[in-house]
């Protein structure tokens, strides 16, 4: 039963991704990117990677996709004024992207061996076990990453403004 | 005195940087004092030279100067050799370049480049003297194409004209053929003996049997050189057209030395001719057709110069005719007394035409001797000399030459003399259009007529002193003579009397018979020559009316020139346009220019990827990516 | 939570590879095939996520705490790109008044 539950979770996966990419409506693919997103924390909880699960939640679904939003309200786009592709480029698009698929898919395939995924440290994706490897190996990609936010959100502040 | 032959070259060589640098700074009288005190120090000392050479017991000294090439086994030094025949052609050399050094100073005085004029004049007396003192063929060579540079500045020495350049253009050229011929010849000579030196290579081929294959090509290629250099046939047309040089150029170098290097070369190398009797045959021949050909043309001719010209040409080929009968004297007698009566002839003809005013048409001319009664006089026994009238020097060398050309072949004498008559009957119509008659000029010519300055006559004068008594240093044994200059050639010609003798085996009945009707000949010639231009009054009729045959031919110089323009030098030309317009515009520079052009073109094709679609950038990124992959997973 | 987590234990790592590749094809599609810059940097998040999920993959089946470290980063990073990413399409449409990818072909040659 548990190993039903994880595939059909991928497969919710699958079908929202490809709902988002061709919903015809940029709000409806945002919508349909959100279900996606949540498909995916409960990836993170079967896997035991509790944090990750909650950041997921909150940072992705609730602050990267509002934005999203936002911007889609802003800009006032709806299915009318959607532009068209033609047919041609859409259909090569769509092989090359299944090339990439094989080509990925292929190189599983030499691999014989395919092991099943094991807890070995039932404890390693807690918030408490987690911490301790952050701020005691990678201390500094964690400070750095910190100056980065801070960069981005000056130069969004910046790009965004309008000129006096 | 020996010892300093150096000197010799040396003088002229500073005349010619000091009157060539201070072309612009010094006058005129010095410039002409410089050139000639030059020569007439080399003269001194080759005077000095020859009564010492003849004083003594040895008879061939060598004089090195420096050690030139040594690489590896060849070995080339420079060095004089000083025997006989140098010794003469230096008097010759010298001598006559004084003489003409002097009559040049009074014929070239309202020239603008007189300095140049005589600064060219030094460096070809000069390389002449490099030529005939050279003890070994390099150096031989070395005078022997310096020469032929002079000739070229000298002839196109007024070179604003085109057709004077073009004339000397044509002396060089031609003369570069016969170069050729005389370079390979060299280095023949070199492969076959292991050296160039003079000394070295006539012993070595004075043990071959007649007859060698080797020696018969390497004379015949020394011949080609010599065919080039001293206007045989078929390389002879350049001399005719080295008339355009001014007229003591034409006397100095195209008749008293540097056409005679070619006779001085094989002179030098007698042994090697008298062991190829193939080759001899071939020059005899050759030496004849020439004469007869150049004397059929100067017939009709009505440039006095170029009538000069063309006896020149067929005197030589009087020379060669002898040396390829084995009369190496004779043949270099002849160029001795050639050299004066030549000489005289053309400064007698620059002297007329100075007069004229720089008229060089005969059928201008007339009744002029009284007005120049001292060029009169001498060009009379100039013309007398070249006929070969006795007691003048041109019967004696002539007629040693004929007598041996009888002792060869009866025909090669026959024809010796009907050349002869001709020669004769042209000289002296020369004289009667140019002497006698009445003047037919214009007025203006006629009022201008006046006898040249002293430093132009006093030299023809001494010429024609020479010419009368020159002959007398080789008077054959059968007219009581004891052929003073073919003891002192001996010598020189050791190896090949050792092979063949000199003295001629004819009887003295024979050789008296023989000398009785060559002067026959001439006087009926010039009875001929007497009856038509003067009894009848004849004048040669202008370019425009019609002639006969025969007459244009020789007019027209037998079309010779006209066939090597068809047959040499219009193909020549059409290879040469078709390599310039085909394999070298379309090809080398299609292809040169071609790689820009493809380079541009590729690029205006590549740059259309640059389409500023963002989506397709995308796509090539995608397909790239996925290009990666494969390689990188399954190492195609 | 134990429960759950010890009941789904056994899934083949082969299987979340061949997910996560899954899901970053679809992602790579859908760059291709929409005009609308908005939908195509959703796109990409998509692909982002589909990493993240593997790097989680790998981070449990080894047991190694350095590949969720990874994931946080990749987060915090995606946050960023986004806020500069979304600033960027808004000044393209103040410009160009439209966010079709075509209209920006100034770089043509």
């Amino acid at each position: 039963m548990s190993q039903s539950l994880f595939y059909l979770v991928a497969f919710l996966s699958i079908f929202f991704s490809l709902l988002v990419i061709f919903s015809k409506n940029p709000v409806h693919s945002v919508l349909y990117l959100i279900i996606t997103f949540f498909t995916f924390t409960i990836h993170y909880i079967l896997l035991n990677a509790q944090f990750l699960a909650i950041v997921n939640f909150i940072v992705y679904m609730g602050a990267i996709m509002v934005l999203f939003l936002f911007v889609l309200m802003l800009l006032n786009l709806n299915k009318d004024t959607e532009p068209a592709k033609s047919n041609l480029l859409k259909i090569a698009g769509v092989v090359a992207g299944m090339c990439l698929l094989v080509t990925l898919v292929g190189s599983i395939k030499a691999l014989n061996v395919s092991n099943p995924v094991v807890l070995t440290n039932p404890g390693l994706g807690l918030v408490k076990n987690l911490g301790k490897v952050l701020f005691n190996e990678f201390l500094l990609p964690f400070e750095i990453s910190s100056i980065l936010l801070l960069s981005a959100m000056v130069g969004a502040v910046l790009l965004a403004k309008k000129e006096a | 005195m020996i010892n300093l032959v150096y000197l010799v070259p040396v003088f002229p060589l500073i005349g010619f940087l000091i009157n060539g640098l201070g072309r612009n700074v010094w006058s005129k009288t010095l410039v002409s004092w410089i050139g000639s005190l030059a020569i007439l120090l080399s003269f001194g000392l080759s005077l000095g030279i020859f009564f010492e050479l003849q004083a003594a017991t040895q008879k061939s000294f060598l004089v090195p100067i420096f050690d030139w090439i040594s690489v590896g086994s060849l070995h080339i030094p420079f060095s004089f050799l000083v025997d006989p025949l140098s010794a003469i052609m230096l008097l010759i050399v010298t001598g006559i370049g004084f003489l003409i050094h002097v009559y040049s100073s009074g014929y070239m005085h309202e020239d603008a480049g007189f300095a140049k004029f005589f600064a060219y004049l030094n460096l070809f007396i000069f390389f002449m003297l490099l030529l005939v003192l050279g003890s070994n063929y390099v150096v031989m060579f070395i005078g022997w194409e310096g020469v032929g540079l002079c000739s070229y500045l000298l002839i196109g020495f007024w070179f604003t004209n085109g057709n004077y350049a073009s004339a000397a253009k044509k002396a060089f050229v031609i003369n570069r053929i016969g170069d050729l011929g005389f370079l390979l010849g060299v280095f023949l000579i070199y492969s076959t003996f292991g050296s160039v030196e003079f000394a070295q290579v006539f012993p070595q081929a004075a043990l071959m049997a007649p007859g060698n294959a080797t020696l018969a090509l390497i004379t015949i290629l020394l011949f080609i050189g010599a065919t080039g250099k001293s206007a045989q046939l078929p390389l002879f047309t350049w001399l005719p057209d080295a008339m355009a040089g001014p007229t003591p150029v034409s006397a100095l170098i195209h008749a008293a030395t540097m056409v005679t290097a070619g006779i001085y070369m094989i002179t030098r190398s007698n042994i090697l001719f008298t062991l190829a009797p193939f080759t001899t045959e071939i020059i005899a021949v050759v030496g004849l057709a020439t004469a007869i050909v150049a004397a059929l043309i100067a017939l009709t001719q009505n440039d006095i110069k170029k009538v000069l010209a063309y006896s020149t040409v067929s005197q030589l080929g009087y020379m060669f005719l002898g040396l390829g009968v084995g009369a190496y004297t004779g043949a270099f007698f002849h160029v001795i007394t050639h050299a004066f009566f030549k000489a005289l002839l053309f400064l007698g003809a620059g002297s007329v035409i100075h007069a004229m005013h720089h008229e060089q048409d005969m059928r201008s001319m007339g009744g002029l001797r009284q007005k120049l009664p001292i060029t009169f006089l001498t060009m009379l026994t100039g013309t007398i000399a070249i006929s070969g009238l006795p007691p003048f020097s041109g019967f004696f060398s002539k007629d040693e030459i004929l007598a041996h050309a009888y002792e060869h072949s009866p025909i090669l004498w026959a024809i010796g003399v009907a050349g002869a008559m001709l020669t004769a009957f042209y000289m002296f119509r020369m004289l009667f259009l140019t002497f006698f008659g009445t003047f037919r000029g214009t007025k203006d010519q006629e009022k201008h007529l006046h006898e040249s300055p002293a430093s132009m006559t006093i030299p023809l004068v001494v010429l024609a002193i020479l010419s009368i008594v020159g002959g007398f240093i080789g008077v054959p044994e059968v007219l009581g003579g004891h052929h003073w200059l073919a003891q002192f050639l001996s010598p020189v010609l050791a190896y090949t009397n050792a092979v063949a003798g000199e003295t001629i085996p004819l009887d003295h009945a024979t050789e008296y018979l023989l000398m009785c009707i060559s002067v026959g000949a001439a006087l009926i010639s010039i009875a001929v020559a007497y009856v038509i231009y003067i009894s009848r009054k004849a004048v040669p009729a202008a370019d425009t009316e019609e002639r006969s045959f025969l007459s244009n031919l020789s007019y027209h110089k037998f079309y010779i020139d006209e066939l090597y323009s068809a047959i040499i030098t219009r193909p020549l030309d059409i290879i040469s346009q078709f390599f310039f317009k085909v394999v070298d515009k379309l090809g080398i520079d299609g292809l040169v220019n071609g790689i820009g052009t493809s380079a541009k073109e590729a690029s205006k094709t590549l740059r259309l990827i640059q389409t500023g679609n963002v989506g397709f950038y995308i796509f090539m990124m995608v397909l790239g990516i996925v290009a990666l992959l494969i390689y990188g997973f399954y190492h195609i | 939570m134990e429960n759950i987590t010890q009941a789904i234990q056994g899934i083949p790592l082969n299987h979340y590879i061949l997910l996560s590749a899954i899901i970053f094809a679809i992602g790579v599609m859908g760059v291709l095939i929409r005009r609308n810059a908005i939908v195509i940097f959703m796109s990409v998040e998509l692909m982002l996520n589909a990493v993240n999920l593997l790097l989680t993959a790998f981070s449990a089946y080894r047991g190694d705490a350095a590949g969720q470290v990874f994931v946080f980063f990749i987060m915090a990073l995606a946050a960023a790109e986004v806020a500069v990413g979304l600033a960027i399409i808004v000044m393209v449409y103040r410009n160009t008044s439209s966010v079709d990818i075509n209209v920006l072909n100034k770089l043509k040659w």
